[in-house]
């Protein structure tokens, strides 16, 4: 089989992917994507591990991220819409009205 | 009796307060009322606690009653707790008796003044403050009352406060007397340390042993009570204050700085004869330096003008007797002149605001003269009062002042030349003494036109306290005719136990005992008595024209001595513009630069942080989400690291 | 065995690259259809470590709908590729070298962590991980019940919640 640690680095390499992406992207929809890949890379990695150690606790959390992810998405979407009604661009970078 | 000692300094604060919280919204009959009517059961409980203490035998009369525990703190035991024994039962009936006089008397002269209740709040609380310190059975109650006269003397020398010269009056007596509350303190600390209580009556039995006779610590500690005793006794070199502590009305003057608490400094190396015995060196500093103020401000007193200024300096130099009868080790003497001393004093001065009162506030004795005849009961009481301070023969205060003279010359702590300066001081007093009389009350008239229509004699109120002070300035001097002359000196005795109760000082008060140098002494004190009045009575009399002439041939000595020998100014130079001066220096500098300037900082440096610190919120998500990334990368690192 | 490793680096690679195009491509629609592709590859990749239920409901939730509510909102907002100037492209090489960092340290996490020193099955070695048995829907679903039954139900007011708030969110303002 293949060992654990195969997967987990290819988790921590998702993870920074995903991670730049956020720094990078200047289109909310895609931070949100790039943040969607963060997630997922822990998700691998937590079932990597409940597979290593024989439990099913990782596999339950998973669930629960999922589940979270899930609501995230949904609330995260309405307020990009909202503020795309409001404000025509979806550039990350015009909502810098929250400063000193 | 014992049990209520309390009473007699609770009365006065109960009419202290009052006074001091209604005294301007009742009438001020309530005020008169309540305020004599304290003092008046004051002096009737000290009568009952006298009587009870003379019906214990000799040895017992020593009687303590402990309050309350005041300051518990760890080793620092303080109690409130009061001791009567008869050094302090003769404080306490004087202290009310001539205090209640007072305060009758206060009625009448204070009846037009707007401060009527405040005027009878302050003269309580200072009644109050005063028996505390008589009463008191440990140093530190008693500093308590030292402070609080200090107070007292101050609120009411600037009774009149919006005027400068008052409210400067009463300012630089409550600094003048802060110089010896130190000089007190350091010695109550010191005494603590050594004795590890501050209770008399403790201190006073281990005295003996825990000091070496004349070694540095007993001096030490002497000498700082000395201090404090100057600086409320007016002594030199503290006695600058009480001169201008004329500012105060009449009646505060006759109180405070003639009968009550200017003799607490006296009082005080009297209760703690203990440590003064222990300590010869400072017994002779007590006794030169009360010569030296005898003297000296009696010159000065020969010169003044204003006729409350004669009777201060004659006060001081008064008070001069009392320590030199202390420093020659006659401490009975001194505190029996004390006595006599309150009586006459009080009388001149209440005398005076009689004599000022009905010449409408004059106060220049150049502009007196030939009133007698006017105000017949007030010139009958303040010839009485001059006479006993000039120590003529059978007034009071020639019985108190010979003795001191004469244990001055015959003790082995005293010296001829002591008696020397006491002497002449005698002649000084009873000359500038008569002068006084002779200016105000007989003569031509020199009175101004409006104010010689409005002279009247005193209202009763007024006329009752001087009346019943001259009786006790005649008869009050017979509980001390020595023995020579017949008597028993049943003051002396009475006295005794007071001071022979720690130990007994081998007989220093009883050195040389010819029977005829003592008559020769007492016929030389009578002779000096008699030749003060008729130098006064030729120089202001007879040939007035006398001492116009003297102060043009003498300009220098007599300007000397009218200004107080530029004492004043000297100590303004030495002490009072260089501390301005610092302190203005410490006010710009420390004050304003390093405290001010530190608070400043501290507000400057927060706004300037802030105005700084606000430009990481730049409104751009990405970069937030950056500073996260870099500071969660940061704290992982920390730990692999670890 | 090897022939597992080798199709365990196809799937890697496919994934690797997927994840890349996510954040390098412009136009989002491309990144999120990449972004389903890379789903599609951790489903297969939870099969091969025995999750079968959750390599299910990777594909049924996140695939299925999460993904499909992305493109729905994408191609609502009608959005182009970002066509103005970045302003903070200064941000950029920072953003990598961030990324590198992260990826060093958490290799060297896995390698030198004590957790990992009890655990040789981590170690670098081609060590074998022990073949166990995991039950799929019903073992989940017994600890989902009983250990876990607290967070699930929290879960559920969560979702509930997020249904509020996107409908509160996405309303129109009423005229």
């Amino acid at each position: 089989m293949v060992p654990t640690h195969y997967f987990l680095f290819l988790s921590a390499v998702l993870f920074a992917i995903g991670a730049v992406g956020f720094l990078i992207r200047r289109n909310p929809i895609v931070i949100f994507l790039s943040i969607e890949l963060m997630l997922n890379a822990v998700n691998l990695s937590f079932v990597a591990f409940s597979n290593l150690l024989g439990s099913l606790d990782g596999q339950v959390f998973v669930l629960f991220v999922m589940a979270v992810a899930a609501a995230e998405v949904a609330v995260g979407l309405a307020i990009i819409v909202a503020v795309f009604r409001a404000r025509t661009s979806i550039d990350v970078d015009e909502m810098n009205v929250l400063k000193w | 009796m014992f049990n209520i000692l309390w009473l007699i300094p609770a009365l006065p604060f109960f009419g202290f307060l009052v006074n001091g919280l209604v005294g301007k919204k009742v009438p001020k009959g309530i005020v008169s009322w309540v305020a004599c009517g304290v003092v008046g059961l004051a002096f009737a409980a000290a009568l009952l606690a006298f009587k009870d203490l003379l019906a214990l035998s000799v040895e017992e009369r020593f009687v303590t009653q402990t309050l309350f525990t005041w300051i518990p703190s760890g080793d620092f035991l303080v109690n409130v707790g009061l001791q009567l024994d008869p050094l302090s039962a003769v404080m306490i009936l004087v202290v009310t008796g001539v205090g209640f006089l007072i305060h009758v008397y206060s009625i009448g002269y204070m009846h037009s003044e707007e401060g009527y209740g405040r005027y009878f709040a302050y003269l309580n609380l200072f009644t109050f403050a005063m028996l505390t310190l008589v009463l008191a059975d440990n140093f530190l109650l008693m500093f308590v009352g030292w402070e609080g006269v200090g107070l007292c003397s101050y609120l009411l020398i600037g009774f009149w406060y919006d005027k400068p010269s008052a409210a400067n009056a009463g300012r630089k007596a409550f600094v003048v007397n802060r110089i010896g509350d130190f000089g007190f303190l350091l010695a109550m600390m010191l005494i603590f340390s050594l004795f590890g209580t501050l209770r008399f009556d403790s201190i006073f039995h281990q005295a003996p042993l825990a000091l070496t006779f004349g070694g540095g610590m007993a001096t030490t500690i002497t000498l700082l009570l000395f201090l404090g005793a100057t600086g409320k006794s007016a002594q030199i070199p503290l006695y600058i204050w009480l001169p201008d502590a004329m500012e105060g009305p009449t009646p505060v003057s006759a109180l405070i700085h003639a009968a009550t608490m200017v003799t607490a400094g006296v009082y005080m190396v009297a209760r703690c004869h203990v440590l003064f015995l222990l300590a010869p060196v400072s017994l002779a500093v007590v006794a030169v330096i009360g010569a030296l103020t005898a003297i000296f401000a009696a010159s000065i007193g020969l010169v003044q003008n204003d006729i409350k200024r004669v009777l201060a300096y004659s006060t001081v130099s008064q008070l001069g007797y009392m320590f030199l009868g202390c420093g020659v080790g006659a401490f009975a003497a001194g505190i029996f002149h004390l006595m006599t001393h309150a009586f006459f004093k009080a009388l001149l001065f209440l005398g005076s605001g009689s004599v000022i009162h009905a010449l409408s506030g004059e106060q220049d004795i150049r502009k007196m003269g030939g009133i007698a005849k006017k105000v017949p009961l007030t010139y009958a009481t303040f010839l009485v009062g001059a006479l006993a301070i000039s120590g003529f023969p059978g007034l009071a205060g020639f019985f108190s002042k010979d003795e001191i003279l004469w244990k001055t010359f015959c003790s082995s702590q005293g010296s001829n030349l002591l008696w020397l300066f006491g002497a002449l001081a005698a002649l000084f007093t009873a000359f500038y003494m008569f002068r006084l009389l002779f200016l105000v009350f007989h003569g031509k008239s020199r009175v101004e036109h409006e104010r010689e229509l409005h002279l009247h004699e005193s209202p009763p109120t007024m006329l009752f306290a001087l009346v019943v002070l001259a009786i006790l300035s005649i008869f009050g001097g017979y509980v001390g005719v020595p023995k020579i002359l017949g008597g028993h000196n049943l003051f002396e005795s009475f006295l005794e136990p007071a001071f022979t109760r720690y130990f007994v000082l081998e007989s220093a008060t009883e050195g040389l005992h010819s029977l005829s140098l003592e008559w020769t002494l007492l016929l030389a004190s009578v002779a000096i008595a008699l030749l003060g009045i008729f130098l006064a009575w030729v120089l202001y009399l007879k040939r007035a024209q006398i001492p116009a002439t003297l102060t043009a041939r003498l300009p220098g000595i007599y300007n000397l001595i009218l200004n107080k020998y530029y004492v004043d100014e000297v100590y303004g130079a030495l002490f009072v513009i260089p501390g301005r001066k610092l302190s203005e220096f410490l006010y710009a500098r420390f004050d304003l630069g390093i405290v001010d300037g530190l608070v400043n900082f501290v507000g400057e440096f927060v706004v300037r942080a802030g105005e700084g610190l606000k430009r990481i919120q730049t409104g751009y998500v990405r970069q937030y989400g950056f500073a996260i990334l870099l500071s969660a990368l940061c704290v992982l690192g920390y730990f692999l690291l670890k | 065995m090897t022939f597992n490793l080798v199709l365990w680096g196809i799937l890697a690679a496919v994934a690797l690259g997927s994840g890349l195009a996510v954040i390098l491509i412009r136009n989002p629609v491309y990144c999120a259809l990449s972004l389903v592709v890379n789903f599609f590859l951790l489903a297969v990749m939870y099969l091969l470590l025995k999750a079968e239920f959750l390599a299910a409901i990777q594909v049924i939730v996140y695939a299925g709908a999460i993904m499909v509510l992305f493109i729905f909102v994408i191609m609502l907002l009608n959005l182009g590729g970002e066509e103005t100037r970045d302003r903070l492209w200064a941000l950029r090489a920072p953003a990598f070298l961030l990324g590198l960092v992260l990826l060093v340290e958490v290799v060297a996490a896995l390698r030198y962590s004590a957790f990992v020193a009890e655990n040789p099955a981590l170690s670098f070695s081609l060590a074998i991980a022990q073949p166990t048995t995991i039950g799929g829907v019903r073992e989940i679903g017994r600890l989902l019940f009983t250990e876990y039954l607290l967070p699930f139900e929290i879960t559920s007011v969560l979702l509930l919640i997020a249904i509020v708030g996107a409908v509160v969110l996405s309303k129109k303002e009423a005229p």
